[in-house]
């Protein structure tokens, strides 16, 4: 299959819930083998947009095709492409782990004894050996997740969908699941993931869709997307707070713009290049104001999207979708 | 979890053909066995429950109703049997409905196997608990002195006629699974539905005595010929037409609503 070949295409996707439009006209344009994420906050249309492009939601408008195979009229060989990791744990619970891989393993055409290899395999790859034998229900969020994604690979996909992967897992669980991700990739798995934060978007995938109110915003490489909103920030805590108006000034002439924080010791100075801040924080030091701490921050989706859309990226789940979730 | 560990793992070749509709129904059916496996304890209300029923209604009703436990034993056996079985076949739409709720179901529905494989394959688990349930009842009333004329051939015609029809019946919980919003809500309407049926049936008594309008209604009743059927096979003196109307209208209620349950089940959100 051709590199340059679409994955995933999607044009003029629409679904309503009840009046509301959680989705309203998303295109997207997946290559294949690209790690592609959805960004945007809950409720922006995220999970409903996978929903659909995994066959389980039946767009009420547009639509979209894996390899060429229409998500609607072609499900059944959509289906045979693709995997899905859920937002929430798509595990058997009420199983062990070993169970839930070999369930999917029969499921997905091995025999029994290969349903039973390969669970053993991914559960030792996945660091859930000594899990195996206890029940789904007791695993910890990114054990849990690790499983998910291990029942997504049983049988080789061409399309990997995840569902806000990292949701609600601690940093070292974060990073596992980063690591997988990144296996796949290597291995020429087409992923696309939908995500709220811009830092996983930015550590994983080679393009972005920005999606705000149910449509896409902004799209484009981490970098093309950072470039236009001006990207991160020297953000400064001094020890002294009487020496603030003294750096303000020194920050002012080396990073113009400065803001003054709630904080009476922080300021920061909105900044892209790492250099530049070093150079920032030297004159500070030189100019004997006593630095506590500075960190250069990206910048976060807030600001990512008060720059894209001039509102704040705030929870924009509404009633309806909220009852469509719980419902399912 | 090394990185060299996981690109060995990672499945690669080419995907073997997914299972055909019967081992996919069958392999959801070996779920169901496992999470009766992993917790025991539900098998309670289809052991415990029918002990409770045969012994309630032998020695309370009895007396008063042939005059001796014993006699009455002999009517009301088969009947507990069928009302047991009934009575199990709600939690069918009960336990669909709680699958519901959770997101495995959203990755067996993007498999590409047979649709109804899930639905099938409950229902498949959830007959080796009619059987059990059915077992635990003849081998009471054997104990208690119940002794049917048609020995065990009769007995085991009789439970694969009523397994039959509470897998039919079934479907008719799994569509109010699919359709009402809870758990709670499933149960309540199923046994709102079940438990006049059952009890306006000649499950335990002889519609004789019934006033005209009751009795002509209990003689209609899928779950009196049911009754009737199965008190036959046990005794050997079976009407075939009670077996043809059993058989029909399970035939009916599948042919309904299968393909309802599995629709519904299909375009959900």
């Amino acid at each position: 299959m051709s590199r340059d070949a679409l994955a995933i295409e999607a044009s003029g996707l629409v679904k309503s819930f009840g009046g509301t439009r959680a989705v309203d006209g998303v295109d997207l344009a997946v290559r294949a083998g690209a790690v592609y994420g959805v960004l945007g906050p809950n409720g922006a249309g995220k999970t409903t947009t996978i929903r659909m492009l995994s066959t389980l939601l039946r767009p009420d408008a547009g639509s979209a095709s894996v390899f060429g195979h229409d998500i609607v009229t072609e499900a059944d060989t959509v289906r045979g492409l693709i995997s899905l990791t859920g937002q929430l744990a798509s595990v058997d619970e009420e199983l062990t782990g070993r169970e839930n891989l070999v369930l999917l393993g029969r499921l997905l055409g091995l025999t029994r004894r290969a349903a039973k290899d390969r669970a053993a395999d991914l559960l030792d790859a996945f660091g859930l050996v000594e899990a195996a034998g206890r029940l789904v229900k007791h695993y910890s969020g990114g054990m849990r997740r690790r499983l998910d994604i291990a029942a997504s690979i049983v049988v080789n996909r061409e399309v990997m969908f995840l569902d806000e992967p990292t949701t609600g897992l601690d940093p070292r669980s974060r990073n596992q699941v980063w690591d997988i991700v990144r296996a796949l990739a290597a291995e020429g798995t087409t992923t696309l993931f939908c995500t709220q934060y811009l830092d996983e978007a930015d550590q994983l995938a080679d393009g972005i869709a920005v999606i705000d109110r149910g449509r896409v915003i902004a799209e484009g490489t981490p970098s093309q997307l950072k470039a236009s909103i001006g990207s991160g920030a020297l953000h400064v805590r001094l020890l002294d707070p009487d020496q603030r108006a003294e750096a303000e000034l020194l920050l002012a002439s080396e990073l113009s713009m400065v803001h003054l924080e709630p904080d009476p010791a922080a300021l920061s100075a909105p900044c892209a290049d790492a250099h530049r801040a070093a150079e920032a924080v030297a004159a500070l030091s030189r100019a004997g104001v006593r630095v506590a701490s500075f960190s250069l921050g990206q910048p976060s989706l807030d600001e990512v999207f008060l720059a894209l859309t001039g509102h704040p990226a705030e929870d924009q789940t509404e009633d309806a979708e909220v009852v469509e979730e719980e419902r399912t | 979890m090394t990185e060299a560990r996981l690109h060995s793992v990672l499945a690669t070749g080419p995907r073997p053909r997914p299972a055909s509709a019967a081992s996919a129904a069958l392999t959801f059916g070996w779920r169901g066995m496992l999470k009766i496996k992993h917790v025991p304890e539900q098998l309670m209300d289809v052991t415990l429950t029918p002990v409770l029923f045969v012994l309630m209604f032998t020695y309370l009703f009895g007396g008063a109703i042939s005059g001796s436990t014993a006699e009455y034993l002999d009517y009301i056996l088969p009947g507990i049997l069928v009302m047991s079985v009934l009575f199990t076949t709600v939690y069918s739409g009960v336990s669909l409905n709680t699958d519901l709720t959770k997101g495995v179901v959203d990755r067996f529905r993007s498999l590409p196997i047979w649709r109804p494989a899930p639905l099938v394959g409950a229902l498949l688990g959830d007959s080796l608990r009619y059987l059990l349930a059915g077992t635990v009842i003849v081998v009471l009333g054997v104990v208690l002195g119940y002794r049917p004329g048609a020995g065990l051939t009769g007995v085991v015609l009789a439970l694969a006629l009523v397994i039959v029809f509470a897998f039919a019946l079934s479907w008719v919980f799994t569509t109010l699974g699919l359709l009402l919003r809870s758990p709670n809500a499933v149960m309540n309407a199923g046994f709102t539905a079940i438990f006049p049926l059952t009890f306006l049936s000649n499950v335990f008594v002889a519609p004789e005595t019934l006033p005209g309008p009751l009795k002509a209604f209990v003689d209609v009743n899928p779950i009196s010929i049911l009754a009737s059927a199965s008190r036959g096979l046990m005794e050997g003196n079976v009407a075939s037409t009670d077996i043809l109307v059993v058989l029909g209208t399970a035939v009916l209620l599948t042919a309904v609503f299968a393909p309802l349950t599995t629709y519904l089940y299909r375009t959900r959100g």
